[in-house]
């Protein structure tokens, strides 16, 4: 019971990065490497806010959040927007957003050192329940809470709204949507900065669920994150979720039952059995382009 | 080709003269090796010329936190040693800014300019790249902080006060074992990184020694943070105690969420758990953490005594080990010059391997056949947010 818990918070954690992460890549096509910087750096000025602010977490949430999203359309503006023209687009979108995640890095080593930091103790309560014998914190429930309402929010912002029209229009195709009167750049702005926005909290969760923020923490969930919205099925958000907390599981179960240094092995391999019987993800639909 | 070197050479030696000329103008001569040799012995060694001894430590980068408080142990020993008559050292600190490659540059430049004997590197990684160029050159080195195996063996010239991680373990086991009773344990420990790996091997090795069993071992990245899964597993051979060889950054939140998930049996660390910020970072959480430590903060012998109010009184702030191993070092530096009263470093060499039971902050201390330091270790219990001796 407790490891179920455990697979599943860690999964959720693994899904809200990758929730962010999904509305870009698989709505816009865009692969944004800056993300996992948008997560560390979100964690690094969300303990700054509280430490020295002074602020309560839940003060401070918000604060991230519009600071994820400023992020975000910087990463927009400088790293997609002047290459948009281009024939290779997607790759040079790809590389420049690196680039702008190693300046994140390196700003915020300089800002605030290599050294690993956290929330100061008692920034958060440390309630805890007992469900059938299995501990839980309330932080865990906090995030897994957070990641379920998200990922609502966003599905019925981006099926039922205007603005959800305009980003899968986009997405199908830009000129096109330019014609019919959809201002594309300002929907592919509000998505990058949506998005980082989400990374930006889910930064925030994760430093306080497992009590540490370090330089490397974006880049240590990025490939999981990768993993989770490939095996969910491209741009779809429950697939996110869902994908996320399969591997949280798969990882747990590992632990359980094989051993500690068979985790990645068993949960990545898990990965690919599952692309090998649905290659689309989980929840993707097959993408039918007639000519 | 030879006259050319030659002119250099002698061009060199003309602008050495120089600026020898230059620093010296308080009157003495330290030109060349003859004043390094004085007469008298003990207290009464007078030697006429500055002993240099150039320390290399990481000032920036990712080891910053420990060269600062080894900066501050050396800068305050060496005020002290000023006090005395007799001998007068020259400490030169230079920051390898975390890199061996810097480290073995300053090396390079200690082992021409004439240091008497090199303190430091901070890091085990970096001495034992740049140890070799000192034993080479035949120049002494005191290492002031390096606990990886590997790095006496190095050779006849290089030495250390710093306890390495292999005295420690056993003896860490040893008390713990007597005070809890172990029977079982389960050992975590990150399989990526030489020097958890090493304290894991250590570990074992002690544990079977005190015919402790090991119920469990688990294995992690050095760069985990989120260990509950592997807890939860920890947890269900109900252990006695959880041994854990980690670093600083994977052992706080390993003991956060251990209490977290109500595993309240004593934790066992190995070095890495020795930092003020495992009680900083994890407050409540790092309580019954066990330790064990070259230095006992809390030693009432005089020269730890008189080591602790100095440092508080200098830098307004509490010492750490890394402090206090640097500030012995030095003492015992200075012990080794008086012993032959002579700074030429064959002479410091064999004077280093000599020392036997000098009274120190780190307790008795003697430099054994291995040249390894030699002292008692303390076993800690982390108390009320500070560390006490296990008793």
């Amino acid at each position: 019971m407790q490891q179920l818990l455990n697979g599943i918070f860690i999964g959720s954690i693994y899904a809200l990065f990758a929730i962010g992460f999904t509305l870009v890549f698989g709505i816009l096509d865009r692969l944004n490497l800056a993300h996992p910087a948008v997560f560390a750096a979100s964690a690094f000025v969300g303990i700054e806010l509280v430490e020295r602010g002074g602020l309560s977490l839940w003060a401070a949430l918000p604060i991230v959040f519009v600071f994820g999203a400023v992020l975000g359309l910087a990463i927009e503006r400088l790293a997609f927007r002047p290459l948009k023209g281009r024939a290779d687009a997607h790759f040079a979108g790809l590389i420049s957003s690196i680039a702008l995640a190693g300046m994140f890095i390196a700003l915020l080593q300089w800002r605030y050192g290599p050294d690993t930091r956290r929330f100061p103790t008692g920034s958060f309560p440390d309630t805890r329940f007992e469900i059938a014998g299995a501990q839980v914190t309330l932080v865990q429930v906090v995030i897994l809470a957070v990641s379920l309402a998200l990922m609502v929010g966003l599905t019925y912002m981006v099926t039922r709204t205007r603005l959800g029209r305009g980003m899968r229009a986009v997405a199908e195709n830009p000129t096109a949507a330019r014609v019919l009167g959809v201002n594309v750049d300002r929907v592919t702005a509000i998505t990058f900065a949506i998005s980082s926005a989400l990374g930006a909290v889910a930064g925030v969760l994760f430093a306080i669920n497992v009590n540490t923020a370090q330089l490397g923490m974006g880049a240590a969930i990025e490939l999981k994150g990768l993993a989770v919205i490939i095996v969910g099925g491209m741009g779809s958000l429950p697939g996110a979720l869902i994908g996320g907390l399969l591997l949280g599981l798969a990882e747990v179960f590992a632990v359980q039952y094989i051993g500690s240094s068979w985790i990645d092995v068993i949960a990545f391999g898990l990965l690919f059995v599952i692309l090998l019987l649905r290659p689309q993800g989980l929840l993707g639909a097959r993408k039918v382009r007639e000519v | 080709m030879r006259t050319k070197l030659s002119t250099v050479a002698a061009a060199g030696a003309a602008a050495l003269l120089l600026a020898s000329c230059g620093s010296g103008e308080g009157g003495e001569d330290t030109s060349a090796s003859g004043g390094l040799t004085g007469e008298g012995s003990g207290e009464s060694c007078t030697i006429e010329g500055e002993v240099p001894i150039g320390a290399v430590l990481s000032l920036t980068g990712a080891a910053a936190s420990y060269g600062e408080s080894q900066q501050r142990g050396l800068e305050l020993a060496a005020a002290e040693l000023a006090e005395n008559d007799g001998v007068t050292y020259d400490l030169t600190i230079e920051d390898d800014q975390t890199d061996p490659r810097q480290a073995i540059t300053l090396f390079d430049e200690f082992v021409n300019d004439g240091a008497s004997l090199i303190i430091g590197p901070t890091l085990s990684n970096a001495a034992i790249q740049a140890d070799p160029i000192a034993q080479d050159a035949g120049v002494p080195v005191l290492g002031i902080s390096n606990t990886a195996a590997g790095v006496t063996e190095i050779g006849d010239y290089i030495f250390r006060d710093s306890l390495t991680e292999q005295a420690v373990i056993p003896q860490t086991i040893a008390a713990a074992t007597e005070q809890f009773g172990l029977e079982d344990v389960v050992v975590m420990y990150s399989n990526d990184d030489a020097f958890t790996e090493s304290g894991y091997e250590a570990f074992s090795a002690a544990l079977e020694e005190e015919g402790v069993e090991v119920s469990e071992t688990i294995t992690f990245s050095k760069s985990d943070t989120d260990f509950r899964a592997l807890l939860t597993q920890a947890q269900e051979s109900d252990p006695d105690a959880i041994v854990v060889s980690a670093l600083i950054e994977a052992a706080v939140p390993l003991v956060t969420q251990a209490r977290e998930l109500g595993i309240d049996v004593p934790i066992i660390g190995g070095n890495g758990f020795n930092n003020p910020r495992l009680m900083a970072d994890a407050g409540e959480a790092a309580e019954g953490v066990v330790v064990g430590a070259a230095w006992n903060s809390s030693s009432d012998n005089p020269e730890n005594q008189a080591f602790l109010e100095a440092y508080e009184a200098e830098y307004d702030a509490a010492p750490d080990q890394f402090a206090a191993q640097a500030y012995t070092g030095l003492k015992l530096v200075d012990q080794a010059v008086r012993a032959n009263c002579s700074a030429e470093r064959d002479s410091i060499q064999q004077a280093l391997g000599e020392i036997e039971d000098v009274p120190t902050v780190l307790g008795e201390f003697s430099i054994d056949e291995n040249r390894d330091a030699e002292h008692p270790a303390v076993v800690q219990v982390v108390e009320n947010g500070s560390f006490a001796v296990l008793e």
